[in-house]
């Protein structure tokens, strides 16, 4: 055996460590984009999530003003504390809706009582069933539509508040 | 001491809750009664990936978005929709990331090509090795 392929598989054995230590360093991101980025919204009617509030369809999106479609549910956690910082755009005049993924109206009402409630209108999405036609793969997740009901943006995982000014950015955009 | 109870703490500690309180779909876990469209709604089960743990099949997982994403597929089967048609639908909203099934897009080229390579190394090897012994 020559001398250089005598150290190969030492060789191999130090590109197999680097590869390693590179994906622990940097994880690979593990999000899937929607691919109706640039798309109509997806036709759908939801029941109410409360009695108190009117529900949503993809008939009230067209309305000629860009707004955020929150996907969010009262068990999910990070939840908690960006529907604090959807309070706040809707302080700045940004319409907000949402909808509730696999809950229930007391647990909704529950929710919204103990965190603050940013919502225009809420439907009940107890098989996930529109998340999934809308290409979102979590909660929570929302996604900017413009007055036409096209949709411009997805934002994946919560909108923290650093995130505020990119969001007012995004809904000047789509206006 | 102190750091002991520590530890026995954590033997106590739960999960942070991560799921919902609802029951799972109704065709999550329920087979469809004609066999030929549950085998059709297996198989493609089989194929799609889940979006939470990512690198187990739908029919494998047990996150709640897979159990809801096999009463879809049930559902639509049961209606009477091409597989075909419902792997689309999904490829339309999540890309070909959801689907197992390799397609001829130029990423997937090595996949196709390799097993052609692999045998052509494997018959250069074969054909050395009978030179070589020939020879001796």
């Amino acid at each position: 055996m020559s001398r250089s392929l005598r150290f190969a598989p030492l060789a191999l054995l130090l590109l197999i460590v680097v590869a390693l230590v590179w994906r622990l360093a940097t994880p690979a991101n593990t999000n899937v984009p929607s691919k109706l980025e640039g798309k109509p919204v997806p036709n759908f009617a939801l029941p109410a999530a409360l009695p108190s509030k009117p529900t949503l369809s993809s008939a009230d999106l067209a309305t000629g003003q860009p707004r955020v479609i929150n996907i969010f549910a009262s068990w999910c956690v990070p939840c908690v504390t960006e529907v604090k910082v959807l309070q706040e755009l809707k302080v700045r005049g940004v319409a907000i809706e949402g909808i509730a993924v696999r809950d229930q109206s007391q647990d909704i009402a529950g929710f919204l009582a103990r965190n603050g409630d940013p919502y225009e209108r809420i439907g009940s999405d107890p098989q996930s069933r529109v998340q999934i036609s809308l290409g979102s793969s979590g909660v929570p997740e929302s996604f900017i539509v413009d007055g036409k009901g096209i949709i411009r943006y997805q934002h994946i995982g919560p909108i923290e508040q650093s995130d505020v000014p990119m969001i007012l950015g995004k809904l000047e955009q789509a206006r | 001491m102190k750091r002991i109870l520590i530890l026995l703490a954590l033997v106590a500690a739960q999960p942070l809750l991560a799921d919902s309180n609802l029951p799972p779909a109704y065709w999550a876990n329920r087979q469809l009664p004609d066999p030929k469209q549950e085998a059709e709604a297996q198989a493609l089960m089989d194929e799609l990936r889940c979006l939470v743990c990512q690198g187990q099949s739908i029919a494998d997982s047990d996150a709640e978005l897979a159990g809801d994403m096999r009463d879809l597929v049930r559902r639509r089967i049961a209606a009477g929709e091409q597989p075909s048609a419902i792997r689309s639908w999904l490829v339309q909203r999540y890309g070909t990331w959801i689907s197992y099934k390799p397609t001829a897009e130029l990423a997937a080229w090595p996949l196709w090509l390799a097993p052609l390579a692999l045998l052509v190394i494997g018959a250069w090897l074969v054909r050395r090795r009978i030179r070589l012994k020939a020879k001796s």
